[in-house]
């Protein structure tokens, strides 16, 4: 040691003559960084209130709640996070997670107020003065997600090995596809709300991620006794909701709910879902129509102990589930599993049977204690334009329904069919299969009044009709039918500009100086169905009320001003498959209620 | 021991002091007034955090200390067996208040090999230039702080303003100054901002200065050195025996360093020598120290130049909300600046670890070793050897 480690600390003197790095005002003069993770901002526009943020929130920050002037609605819970700055740590786990991308932090991290209450608040709601800064923690891009944006995809029959025969065009996921699909699920239940059955989507998806197949089984029969059909051809409208469909693809929970269905063999059923011997309790409901109204109607009535029998006007149950939808996309096999479990809850059926005609509605009041009528909506509509009562211009509904029946139908070599719904395109679809196998090629146009954008069918379903080679050209409203040598030679369409009016009323607008002809000769006409209800009449027809539009006025049990008459499916709600059955089981419920008013 | 010429009358055997009684215990009568008991801390200005060393002095010589810990007992182990994983990771770094990174990393390593995740490339380049600033900026303490135990202050102020201008740069690339919570399974969650590497060559520069200071205001300061050399001794022979590590082994020759001998994320891609002295004292520990810093700087730039520039910084996880690690187990350890820092996990399978544990440095080094270092120690130097030993009691509780 030497002298020099005496002086040499004293070196540190020069720093005294140094400019002070202290900052002099730090809260003005020292914001957060561009990344902070400062204060909570959301845009209460873009947040639905799924709750994900509340989900991750390791130290319970977040509360959802309620906020005036959001309203829940459907894709929406109405609520909003609260969050409690006693207990967040400013982790931004919420704002990674948030599955609109609405919530951020922001660089604001001063708040002097002297009520510690104050330091909880809902963001966005409340004005703060960081409601409108831009700076501040959002979610990591790219490629930076807690769940997966992507579906797993479905396989599918190519067009090439689809396009002569109506084998089941979607191959259903395998474990893995399906396990790795209900992963994404963020649990949040929005789409329970929009489902019109109310089905436990977040339960039964995470049961298949628990690979707890009996589990998701319970569960779907807690509200859907049709899973292999609804799994198959629901109008999924609970995708269209979906939290992780904001950013992302939507839940494949469609093709998960069948994934169940199908890993369950018939011979299971009871089993699982502890149906077998269910007590009688000696009252008896008939169900007119064995469609998925009727279908659903019967088996919750059959577990709450009541003898059902159902009236079915064709030689096979599940009504226009069956005739209606063609087996590429419904196998008639899947349908006879679904129906035939609901058969051995001890429900009686009598097919080839009408009411009306062979037995009537009046006789049933005798001989039965409650009527559910789900009879749905049978009858085509016709455009009336000239030319439709030539006797190539058939109705997409009869040729459906024959074609399910092994009948044999006239199949042209050119085709045109007028309609954009899903029939419309179970039709051309269908025929396009036939002309493929009687000519060996395509000619069809299918053409709607619809545009492109707002085409009423599922959009897979005109994506698949092109690849069969159908000519989907929306966009025309039809006009005349030419007819040379009482043979059709085609269809005269004109520009369809508007379909609706400011009312929203169907009031179609059209370019008269643009037409077109597609040549053809056969046309089928999809515009929609109606109902054919006259089976009710006399006193009883007198007894109801009815809307405007001729249906049948009834509660929300849909029991009708006849006590004893509940009427549901597509000739009161829909029309879909989804609606039908949570009809039924809302009817079993207010037949229960009624009958044991009644006791 | 090493020899001392110093002009204070410094004995190398000072244990006149108890007398060992034949059971082999201590022989302290406290009503013979030879004796008192003085307890330093809790609330102890040396330390980070709450720890009480319970002392037993004979005059101004310690002749029995014992350590009391759970005055810090958060339980944010026991905590982690009931939060989802993702739920851990702003929890486990709050173990650690001085250097959080290696808490971070460590939770989402055991993830990641737990359930066979791969890191994207620049996830690891980004990881390891991250553990090294949380080394810088904790160094930055550490370093003068040594000297702060023994009054002199001002090179812990500006330890502390540069430790700022660190923390800046934490600010700017993870959001976060203190709790930075940027290393989570699968990756992290950003690149770089714009400029970053040059604010951070101007960060580094300053501390380069720095350390000149420090040389000149520390190491070559005859207080400090009369204060250091030959106190705090650590016996090499009991490295093993107290599975001592860190700085605290090396400044008693041993060559050990995870990042060398265990090498992990990108430190085999990385130049270095491990830094080690061999007098095993305060100041030999100081020095190891200050050597580190130097290799951190280092080790800074030669990150900032092989890292890419871009590329996808995390992994496609499952689902964070339910993600379900298989069940296992694995130990994973990482070099903080206290030694070696590992975390035994246990995963049952399900979405929440069944078992997190903590091996930290202070545990082994402040527990138990400090209670045998501190015998004949003189009661002034025990604060300043429990700093050597860069004793968290955060940690040691968790
Ligand atoms: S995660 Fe996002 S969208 Fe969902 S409730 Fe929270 S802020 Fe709203
Ligand atoms: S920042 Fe973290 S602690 Fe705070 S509310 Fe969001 S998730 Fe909870
Ligand atoms: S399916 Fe979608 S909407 Fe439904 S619970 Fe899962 S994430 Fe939420």
């Amino acid at each position: 040691m030497a002298i020099r480690d005496i002086l040499t600390p004293f070196t540190a003197w020069k720093k005294v003559f140094r400019e002070p790095v202290t900052v002099k005002d730090p809260l003005n003069d020292r914001p957060g960084a561009e990344r902070y993770r400062g204060f909570h901002k959301n845009d209460l526009t873009a947040c639905i209130g799924c709750g994900s943020c509340e989900a991750i929130c390791e130290n319970e920050a977040i509360d959802l709640v309620p906020v005036e002037g959001i309203e829940t609605k459907s894709g929406d819970s109405g609520l909003r996070p609260l969050v409690d700055y006693g207990r967040c740590c400013w982790c931004a786990l919420c704002v990674d997670v948030c599955t609109t991308g609405s919530l951020n932090l922001t660089n604001e991290y001063t708040w002097v107020t002297e009520d510690p209450e104050d330091f909880r608040f809902i963001p966005g709601a409340e004005n703060k003065p960081w409601d409108k800064l831009e700076a501040g923690w959002k979610k990591p891009e790219p490629n930076y997600e807690f769940y997966s944006l992507k579906r797993e995809a479905m396989e599918e029959l190519h067009p090439g090995d689809r396009d002569k025969s109506f084998i089941e065009i979607v191959k259903g996921y395998s474990k893995e596809q399906a396990e790795a699909e209900a992963d994404r699920c963020v649990e949040c239940g929005i789409c329970i709300a929009t489902c019109p059955a109310n089905m436990g989507i977040p339960e039964y998806i995470k049961a298949v991620r628990n690979d707890d197949i009996e589990e998701g089984f319970k569960i779907l029969y807690e509200t859907n006794p049709l899973p292999e059909i609804c799994g198959r051809i629901c109008t999924h409208k609970c995708e269209t909701v979906c939290s992780v469909g904001h950013r992302g693809e939507p839940l494949s929970i469609r093709w998960l709910k069948r994934y169940i269905a199908d890993q369950v063999e018939s011979s299971e059923y009871k089993r699982i879902l502890g149906t077998d011997g269910i007590e009688n309790n000696g009252k008896k409901v008939a169900v007119i129509g064995s469609g998925p109204a009727g279908l659903s109607a019967a088996h919750y009535l059959s577990l709450m102990g009541y003898k059902i029998t159902i009236y079915e006007q064709y030689a096979h149950a599940g009504g226009m589930m069956r005739y209606g939808i063609p087996e590429y996309r419904l196998p008639y096999d899947q349908i006879d599993k679904d129906v035939n479990y609901i058969l051995s809850l001890g429900v009686d059926i009598h097919y080839n049977t009408q009411i009306g005609k062979d037995i009537s509605l009046a006789d049933l009041k005798e001989k039965y204690d409650a009527v559910f009528a789900g009879t749905g909506l049978h009858l085509g509509r016709s455009t009336r334009i000239p030319g439709t009562e030539h006797e190539n211009v058939y109705q997409a509904i009869d040729l459906l329904n024959k074609i399910t029946d092994g009948k044999e139908i006239h199949v042209a070599e050119k085709i045109v069919v007028i309609g954009g719904g899903n029939v419309a395109m179970d039709i051309t679809r269908s025929l396009t299969r036939l002309q493929n196998q009687k000519y060996g090629k395509v000619q069809m146009i299918a053409t709607a009044l619809e545009s492109e954008k707002s085409l009423p069918a599922d959009v897979e379903e005109v994506v698949e009709a092109r690849e069969e080679m159908a000519i989907v050209n929306p966009g025309w409203g039809p006009k005349s039918i030419e007819i040379k040598d009482g043979k059709i030679t085609g269809l005269h369409v004109v520009k369809c500009l508007s379909i609706f009016d400011e009312e929203g009323r169907f009031n179609p607008q059209f370019d008269e100086n643009n037409t077109n002809f597609f040549e053809a000769d056969m046309i089928v006409e999809s515009i929609g169905q109606g109902m054919d209800i006259s089976y009710i009449s006399g006193d009883i027809k007198d007894s109801l009320k009815f809307d405007p539009r001729g249906r049948v006025t009834v509660n929300e049990y849909f029991q009708s001003d006849a006590p004893w008459l509940f009427i549901g499916g597509d000739i009161i709600q829909g029309p879909d498959v989804i609606h039908g059955i949570a009809n039924g089981h809302k009817a079993a419920y207010g037949i229960d209620n009624f009958l044991n008013q009644n006791k | 021991m090493k020899e001392q010429k110093n002009i204070f009358n410094w004995q190398p055997d000072r244990s006149k002091y108890p007398k060992v009684k034949e059971n082999g215990e201590l022989d302290i009568d406290l009503t013979s007034e030879k004796f008192i008991k003085l307890w330093q801390g809790p609330n102890h200005p040396g330390v980070t955090g709450n720890m009480a060393i319970e002392l037993t002095v004979s005059g101004d010589e310690v002749v029995h200390a014992k350590t009391h810990v759970g005055y810090l007992h958060r339980g944010f182990e026991k905590l982690m067996e009931r939060r989802l994983w993702i739920q851990c990771f702003p929890t486990c770094i709050r173990m650690c208040v001085a250097e959080p990174d290696y808490n971070e990393y460590l939770l989402a390593k055991s993830a990641e090999e737990l359930s066979g995740i791969e890191v994207p490339e620049m996830a690891e380049w980004l990881r390891t230039l991250v553990l090294e600033m949380a080394r810088l900026q904790s160094l930055l303490r550490t370093v003068p702080g040594q000297a702060g135990t023994l009054s002199l202050g001002v090179g812990v102020q500006w330890g502390v303003y540069l430790r700022d201008l660190v923390l800046d740069l934490f600010e700017e690339l993870t959001g976060g100054r203190v709790y930075h919570m940027y290393i989570l399974p699968g990756g992290v969650r950003g690149l770089l901002p714009d400029g970053f590497k040059k604010r951070m060559e101007d960060v580094l520069k300053k501390i380069e200065e720095f350390i000149v200071n420090i040389e000149n205001l520390m190491f070559k300061n005859i207080v400090f050195k009369k204060r250091t050399i030959g106190v705090g001794y650590i016996d090499p022979a009991w490295v093993d025996q107290f599975g001592i590590v860190g700085p605290n082994a090396r400044a008693a020759g041993f060559k050990r360093d995870v990042r060398k001998d265990y090498p992990y994320l990108k430190y085999n891609e990385l130049d270095f020598d491990v830094t080690y002295e061999t007098d095993s004292d305060i100041f030999a520990r100081s020095v190891v120290r200050k050597k580190e810093l130097i290799l951190t700087l280092d080790l800074i730039r030669q990150i900032m130049a092989k890292m890419p520039e871009k590329g996808d910084f995390k992994a496609q996880t499952p689902n964070v909300l339910h993600w379900k690690i298989p069940a296992g187990e694995t130990y994973v350890r990482s070099e903080s600046s206290r030694g070696e820092y590992g975390f035994y996990t246990v995963s049952d399978g399900s979405t929440m670890p069944r078992r997190i544990n903590l091996r930290g440095p202070s545990y082994t080094h402040a527990v138990s070793l400090l209670e045998k270092m501190l015998i004949n120690a003189n009661l002034a130097d025990v604060h300043s050897i429990m700093v050597s030993l860069q004793t968290c009691p955060p940690e040691i509780e968790r």
